[in-house]
């Protein structure tokens, strides 16, 4: 044949490498799960409506459903796996805690990644008024920002409250 | 999903040398990979072109802004030019999809991205824009219009372009570096995609295997530009209507120029020249804006269902104009 259907791809996830012969037609987030074990990435949709397969690649939030393992050979992703400091819990992690920012907990790996990245993330949003300042991450803006994530439950009230902690410390509600 | 293979291009021609019939070409996926999974597209070899077209954006000393077709869309909002010069574009992308999904999307994909029709999206129901000659589900009695096309259509589709960055990209005049088989070629816009007509297959006047390299903006519009989405849900959502506009009134008060484009009403990102030229030397008021659009929608043939369309693309129009008047 031509061009194999098959490809061997070396991905870096939460710092340890693996190299694997994959379908092409395997998603990253398949690839995770599936083949790594890591099954703290969850399949929502699969169509990267609902954001429980957010992942972190290359330190850029993106849902893993819509990325073709074999078109991200040689990348660092990391999952809800990797934000925790060994024992201790990564700050968002903290704060879903303390804030009560879930119900069933399904949308809450890709809701941490998302926030992970979106606090890395500078310059405007949609609701930004003058485009031309990084603007302060206020409740409107979380909104507007962590709109790729889902939550069944409606947890959103105290998710924006956990985030704001990490965010503003000592602005957000105690 | 089909089996593919897989190749990574390193340069444009790279690319163009690895197309063949039956072949895409994948930047971000954010589409592709769910049209493939939902079986609308079925390729058997893939092209990725992130690696191929540049991923830069560089001003010229003529003011011109040049955008690598492989620029990630959140990088395009956020980049300083943007940000400051043309407002609408960052505006506009903005605006579209998640967070996750403008930092995985190309500026060239974008452009490139399918309808969200969702008889184009189910295949078990006919649609002549993936299976010409099967019908359009859309016009049938009963069918979910509301999201349809309001402008250009034909009996043959009635779908919209789901982009809000080529809406933006319309009204500044952008034009696109398209590299094929046969050469270069810059293709303007409005001008890349296309009416549907009796070939609903065919979104943009691109040949197969031509692929998209740069995007090039000129100078922006003077006056005071920018871009508004009405939509079901207040983020992540397609565009029921988008408009894109500059206005620039001069100290008499009248209008000196304008760029007027409208999104979520046609098959393409509909430049509303009508209503741009009815406006020039007139008094910047609510009552010339209003005027303008029915200009422009004076052509409007609405569906069932999409009458409101009519009414709310005339409504942002003006309320859009009105607030760059201020």
């Amino acid at each position: 044949m031509e061009n194999s259907e098959i490809s061997q791809v070396t991905v870096t996830v939460n710092g340890e490498a693996y190299a694997v012969e994959v379908d092409n037609r395997t998603s990253l987030l398949d690839l995770l799960r599936e083949r790594l074990g890591l099954t703290g990435s969850k399949k929502g949709c699969d169509h990267g409506q609902c954001g429980a397969c957010t992942v972190l690649i290359d330190g850029r939030r993106a849902n893993s459903c819509l990325a073709l393992a074999v078109a991200h050979d040689g990348a660092a992703i990391r999952t809800v796996e990797g934000l925790a400091d060994g024992a201790g819990l990564h700050p968002l992690q903290e704060a879903f805690v303390r804030h009560d920012a879930f119900q069933c907990g399904y949308c809450t790996p890709g809701q941490l990644c998302s926030a992970a990245g979106m606090l890395a993330e500078a310059g405007p949003s949609a609701v930004t008024e003058d485009l031309t300042a990084d603007p302060p991450l206020t409740p409107g803006e979380i909104h507007e920002r962590m709109s790729g994530n889902l939550c069944r439950c409606g947890a959103y009230v105290n998710i924006v409250k956990a985030i704001m902690t990490v965010a503003a410390p000592g602005e957000g509600p105690s | 999903m089909r089996a593919f293979s897989y190749v990574r291009a390193a340069s444009p021609a790279e690319a163009v040398s690895q197309y063949r019939p039956g072949a895409a070409y994948l930047g971000g996926g954010t589409n592709l990979v769910d049209l493939m999974r939902l079986g609308v597209a079925a390729p058997d070899h893939i092209v990725d072109v992130t690696r191929a077209t540049g991923d830069s954006i560089a001003e010229s000393s003529d003011g011109a802004l040049r955008i690598g077709a492989g620029v990630r869309n959140s990088d395009l909002a956020n980049h300083p030019a943007v940000r400051e010069r043309y407002p609408m574009l960052a505006r506009a992308v903005l605006t579209g999809a998640s967070g996750q999904i403008r930092n995985m999307a190309t500026v060239g994909g974008n452009l490139l991205q399918r309808t969200r029709c969702p008889y184009f999206q189910d295949v078990a129901m006919p649609c002549n824009k993936r299976t010409p000659g099967s019908g359009c589900q859309a016009t049938e009695p009963g069918a979910e219009t509301g999201n349809m096309a309001i402008l250009g259509h034909s009996p043959s589709c009635v779908a919209t372009h789901p982009s809000d960055m080529a809406v933006a990209l319309t009204a500044l005049s952008a034009r696109v570096l398209a590299v094929g088989p046969d050469g270069d070629r810059w293709v303007e816009m409005p001008g890349l995609h296309r009416l549907p007509g009796g070939r609903p297959d065919l979104d943009t006047v691109l040949t197969p295997g031509e692929l998209i390299t740069a995007i090039e903006l000129p100078s922006p519009p003077p006056g005071r530009s920018t871009y508004r989405k009405v939509r079901e849900r207040a983020s992540f959502a397609f565009a029921l209507i988008s408009l894109a506009a500059a206005l620039d009134v001069g100290g008499d008060g009248r209008v000196r120029e304008c760029r007027l484009a409208l999104g979520g009403v046609a098959h393409a990102p509909w430049r509303a020249h009508a209503a741009e030229q009815a406006l020039l030397g007139l008094p910047a008021t609510r009552e010339t804006f209003a005027m303008a659009a029915g200009e422009e929608l004076r052509v409007a043939r609405p569906l069932p269902g999409t009458e409101y369309k009519v009414t709310l693309a005339r409504n942002v129009i003006v309320s859009v104009l009105e607030e760059l008047s201020r």
